[in-house]
């Protein structure tokens, strides 16, 4: 048997670095539709972030924005989401959807 | 490192031991629920931390299953950690030993061995250690009192072990050995420690940091899975050689050796040899001498390890032998031999073509006494001469 490894892990048990590699399986492509902001309304507290599952909500300094590449569509930081600033939308509205 | 100093010799229970051996090695998270017969063992580990003699915390916790959740978070926390249970309660943590023995924590878990659910019987056997025994877990079996105390200690440095990092069950038939009172010898602490010190010369194994954005057992999809599981294996298969070289090492230091993976017994010049494990063990020896005084070349394997499964030394023992008996303490649902019986069977092509005769016997409380022994001997005597066998024997059913 020929064992090519794949050295996904760097120790011995299956530790990851989530700041790096939580974000290594293709969620985006699971998504049917996508978080759109409405900057008016948000007021930068972060549930929508501390919820998100995959940790794809990016701060942008003012603001919270999926990395649409992990984004699986879910809708969880929508629905919790306090003021209400984030809306889910179906990806056939985009252009690149 | 020389040898020991002499330790303290009490008379005590095999549940009070497995505490002194925990106790010894200076764990620093307990969590454990008490269940017969292990209860003493919670209550005097309980017993210890209260009275200030071990330094350790204490969780109080409302199941088993919370019991190794709890041990394998301080575990994963860099803590040592160490639980006990039974029956019931072992099944009960199902989810949680996999979990344990696939994060690669190093939990030390002592379990008094007794029957499982199904059938209610709060009584000796060793189907819950059977049930188990797919949870990538390593697998120890005592014989006695001393061996309770002297496995555990072997445990943590096991499953400590840079190479190893895995979950470690230490073993002993409740009832017979959880109840009974003999004297042990009780090691000093600092000589305890003298042969746990070489863990502290190793790399640090990776451990949850506040702060640290890290993860263990995630990323369980696909190459993830496959590459966890593979290392998984790898590792077990390097428990095999660690553990003689464990109780090499032990042996060398206190002065009991008890063979690692296996003890093998007379077997050398042995025309056949009977398998078995856990108390019956020390039967089985007396009667295997009492058969050689007549003449019977017969020798005796005592399984210390059901996994991983001691394959190459099992091969080394009974390769050329003209029959094997093997006496399981424990049933395998969808097969007709016991357990190990049926995993010795898949050595079969390594070890010739002997016939391996199963008997099942000791459930239930019911002892595996020396007319068993005997029995099981004469008739794996005959088979061994070329005589007609049966394949699978429940003697308490024949009695």
């Amino acid at each position: 048997m020929v064992i090519k490894h794949k050295n996904i892990f760097k120790t011995e048990s299956s530790w990851s670095n989530a700041d790096k590699l939580l974000l290594c399986l293709d969620t985006g492509s699971w998504r049917t539709e996508r978080p759109v902001l409405d900057k008016e309304k948000c007021n930068y507290c972060g549930l929508c972030a501390l919820y998100c599952p995959p940790q794809c909500m990016k701060d942008m300094g003012d603001h919270y924005e999926a990395d649409l590449a992990y984004c699986k569509g879910c809708g969880i930081c929508a629905t919790e989401c306090p003021t209400k600033a984030l809306s889910m939308v179906p990806e056939g509205e985009f252009a690149d959807g | 490192m020389v040898s020991a100093q002499k330790g303290q010799t009490m008379v005590i229970t095999g549940n009070a031991v497995a505490a002194y051996g925990a106790m010894l090695c200076r764990p620093e998270v307990v969590a454990a629920y008490p269940i017969t017969p292990q209860s003493e063992l919670a209550e005097q580990l309980a017993q210890f931390v209260a009275n200030g003699v071990l330094d350790a915390e204490y969780v109080e916790v409302e199941g088993e299953n919370s019991a190794m959740n709890v041990v394998l978070a301080a575990s994963v926390a860099g803590a040592r950690v160490v639980t006990a249970t039974s029956s019931y309660g072992l099944v009960f943590m199902y989810d949680a030993l996999q979990e344990t023995s696939g994060f690669r924590a190093p939990v030390v878990m002592v379990n008094a061995n007794r029957e499982t659910p199904g059938i209610h019987a709060v009584s000796s056997g060793q189907q819950d250690m059977i049930s188990t025994r797919d949870t990538g877990w390593v697998q120890m079996i005592v014989e006695n009192d001393q061996e309770i105390l002297d496995q555990i200690i072997m445990a943590f440095r096991l499953a400590e072990d840079y190479d190893i990092q895995l979950p470690v069950m230490v073993n002993y038939d409740g009832y017979y050995l959880s109840y009974l009172a003999e004297g042990v010898e009780i090691p000093n602490i600092e000589d305890v420690d003298a042969f746990l010190a070489p863990l502290k010369q190793q790399p640090e194994r990776q451990k949850l940091v506040p702060g640290v954005a890290i993860g263990c057992g995630s990323h369980g999809m696909e190459m993830g899975y496959v590459e966890a599981r593979y290392k998984h294996c790898q590792a077990l298969e390097r428990v095999k050689d660690k553990v003689d070289e464990i109780d090499k090492a032990f042996g060398d230091y206190f002065g009991r050796y008890y063979y690692g993976q296996i003890e093998e017994y007379r077997t050398d010049d042995a025309d056949f040899v009977i398998l078995v494990s856990g108390s019956a063990t020390g039967t089985t020896r007396a009667v295997v001498d009492a058969k050689r005084e007549q003449g019977v070349k017969v020798g005796l394997v005592k399984m210390r390890m059901f996994r991983p499964f001691p394959a190459e030394r099992l091969t080394k023992a009974l390769k050329g032998k003209k029959a094997i008996g093997v006496i399981d303490r424990s049933i395998c649902f969808g097969w007709k031999y016991g357990p190990m019986a049926m995993e010795l069977r898949a050595l079969s092509p390594e070890i010739g073509p002997a016939p391996i005769v199963s008997y099942i016997d000791g459930l239930a409380n019911l002892d595996i006494n020396i007319p068993h022994i005997e029995r099981v001997i004469d008739e794996v005597g005959a088979a061994a001469q070329g005589k007609p066998y049966q394949e699978v024997t429940w003697i308490p059913m024949e009695e």
